[in-house]
């Protein structure tokens, strides 16, 4: 019920950004999603790929450095209300959320949330009852 | 007119400073023989007595003593006197994070303070001044040692110790602060703040003493421009005493060293070869009056020319240089020592590479201190709060090994340069030794 995210550490300076997304196209690795969290001289780039085995074996021979967390990614109806729909229920059940991003895919109509929590079963759990399912990997490969 | 603290001392003739010199350096190797085994055990390896010596023209018989040493025998190895006799102790940091500590009889702390009475009399200290101390009280030698001669000058002395800035510049107003004492980049700050609050006819200031810290001729005229001063630069080091081991006159064109306590020689660092005055190599120095710690031809690491020139101050004692450079690598940052050994430690016990860099700068008349270490997959998280607080970890961790800040800059892996052999681990961009 989760999918994989990449994250990697970028120096805080021009062109590091660019160079990083480089290595990726170069290589014909398809982003699903990106998000950047920065402190004062260092930066760290989330990913959603299209294939995580790829794109890690290429980082790594690129020489960056990375980690590969899971995460939930859950499917919303692109339209107001929708977000705070999930947030919601999130929060009223006490899961705290670290980190959140949204992209959407091919599909219209449907927008797709990233939430980094502490305890990704037990937050599907909190999702699930109350009807919200969250995506697994192959689905978002499918994206 | 040029003032003097002990005239009949300073203005000595050349026979009767090597007469006092001759007759202590005598008493003191004897002294060592007789009460510390450590030093006993070094002249036996290098086959001297004390019979040997006999005046100052047999010291370069003596064995060279060195940090390492100060570590081998910490804390009480080196000391001459019992511990009942000491009634102070000052420390510094050492090589790999392992502390100096240097003890004083009351004896030690009086002349250590009368040294130091010497240059603010030098300075155009009077018992008419106020003297306002803003180098760090505690363990560091810089605020003990002026405050101690301040007292024994007779100045209203202000211990304002280091930090805080806007009391500083309170105090300096409303008290009417006349002779600073303080580091050259902690002057340059205090004086572009007094500058920014427009506070510069507020400033009675009429003279500084700025030690610690290496600094140039261009930041001289900086700061005594800025504050209406005339800045005397003063040196000295923990392990001879702190302050006052040398001091600038009038004339400013180096410090006299004060050779009736300490004697100096300049030597090949490589060699141990003693050099003829005029020639530049490493400063040494024999403490011939110290009771409970002292210390017979400690090599300082520091590079720098001793001249016998006529000075106009009338002044006898003999002038060193400023420091031209190091014979180790150590940095002295914001009047710290730092060691690259003590950031390697820091960094290998937090489980970091010891693939480092430390960059040393100055930025508006201050030091700054970064060092830079290459990320790892172990080190690395998606969440920013853990990598940032694994960061301030290792920024604590310096703050404590070093006492001072030091930013810590997380680079690429492999983003050091790996030189081929020796690694370069320091970039100092300040350019303090023409």
């Amino acid at each position: 019920m989760t999918v994989k995210q990449i994250s990697v550490f970028l120096e805080n300076r021009p062109g590091t950004l660019a160079d990083f997304t480089q290595v990726l196209s170069k290589n014909h690795i398809d982003l699903r999603a990106l998000s950047l969290a920065e402190a004062s001289d260092f930066g760290i780039v989330r990913i959603i790929v299209d294939d995580i085995y790829n794109a890690s074996t290429v980082l790594k021979e690129a020489g960056y450095v990375f980690s590969i967390t899971k995460v939930l990614a859950v499917a919303i109806p692109d339209e107001p209300g929708g977000l705070t729909r999930v947030i919601r229920v999130l929060g009223d059940e006490g899961v705290n959320v670290e980190y959140v991003y949204a992209f959407t895919g091919r599909e219209k109509g449907v927008a797709y949330m990233i939430f980094r929590v502490a305890d990704n079963k037990a937050a599907a759990e909190v999702l699930q009852k109350n009807g919200i399912h969250p995506v697994c990997q192959e689905d978002l490969e499918k994206l | 007119m040029e003032r003097y603290y002990q005239p009949e001392i300073e203005c000595a003739s050349q026979e009767q400073i090597r007469e006092w010199q001759s007759e202590r350096l005598v008493k003191q190797v004897h002294n060592v023989w007789d009460n510390v085994p450590y030093y006993r055990k070094k002249m036996e390896e290098k086959g001297v007595t004390p019979e040997d010596i006999k005046s100052v023209d047999d010291l370069y018989k003596l064995p060279f003593l060195t940090k390492d040493d100060l570590r081998d025998a910490y804390p009480y190895g080196l000391l001459a006197r019992p511990l009942s006799d000491c009634v102070r102790i000052q420390s510094t940091s050492g090589t790999t994070g392992r502390r100096v500590v240097a003890f004083y009889t009351q004896h030690d702390i009086d002349l250590w303070d009368e040294c130091c009475a010497r240059a603010i009399v030098a300075a155009g200290g009077t018992k008419d001044d106020v003297c306002h101390v803003c180098y760090g009280y505690g363990l560091f030698t810089g605020g003990p040692g002026l405050n101690g001669g301040s007292h024994k000058v007779g100045c209203l002395t202000l211990p304002m110790s280091s930090g805080n800035t806007e009391r500083q510049l309170q105090f300096m107003t409303d008290l009417g602060s006349t002779i600073l004492c303080c580091t050259p980049s902690y002057a340059a700050y205090l004086a572009e703040s007094a500058i920014e609050r427009g506070l510069q006819d507020k400033i009675k200031l009429k003279a500084g003493i700025f030690g610690a810290e290496a600094w140039t001729e261009e930041m001289r005229h900086d700061i005594e421009e800025k504050l209406g001063i005339k800045a005397y630069d003063i040196y000295g080091l923990t392990e001879i005493s702190g302050p006052g081991v040398s001091f600038e006159c009038s004339e400013q064109t180096g410090m006299h060293i004060n050779e009736d306590h300490f004697i100096a020689e300049i030597i090949n660092p490589k060699t141990g070869e003693v050099l003829p005055e005029g020639e530049k190599g490493e400063l040494v120095f024999t403490s011939i009056t110290k009771e409970a710690f002292p210390l017979l031809r400690y090599r300082t690491r520091d590079i720098c020319i001793l001249s016998r020139k006529k000075c106009s101050c009338g002044r006898t004692h003999v002038k060193m240089t400023k420091p031209l450079g190091r014979s180790d690598d150590m940095l002295i940052v914001k009047g710290v020592n730092v060691f690259p050994s003590q950031i390697e430690t820091v960094l290998m016990n937090k489980g970091y590479p010891a693939n480092y860099q430390i960059i040393v700068d100055r930025v508006n008349n201050s030091d700054t201190i970064e060092v830079q270490v290459e990320m790892t997959p172990e080190m690395f998280s998606d969440s920013l709060s853990e990598v940032s607080a694994r960061e301030k970890e290792l920024v604590d961790g310096l703050k404590s090994m070093l006492g001072i800040y030091a930013k810590v800059k997380l680079v690429n892996p492999k983003a050091i340069t790996r030189s081929e052999g020796k690694a370069v681990r320091v970039i100092d961009k300040r350019n303090l030794y023409q």
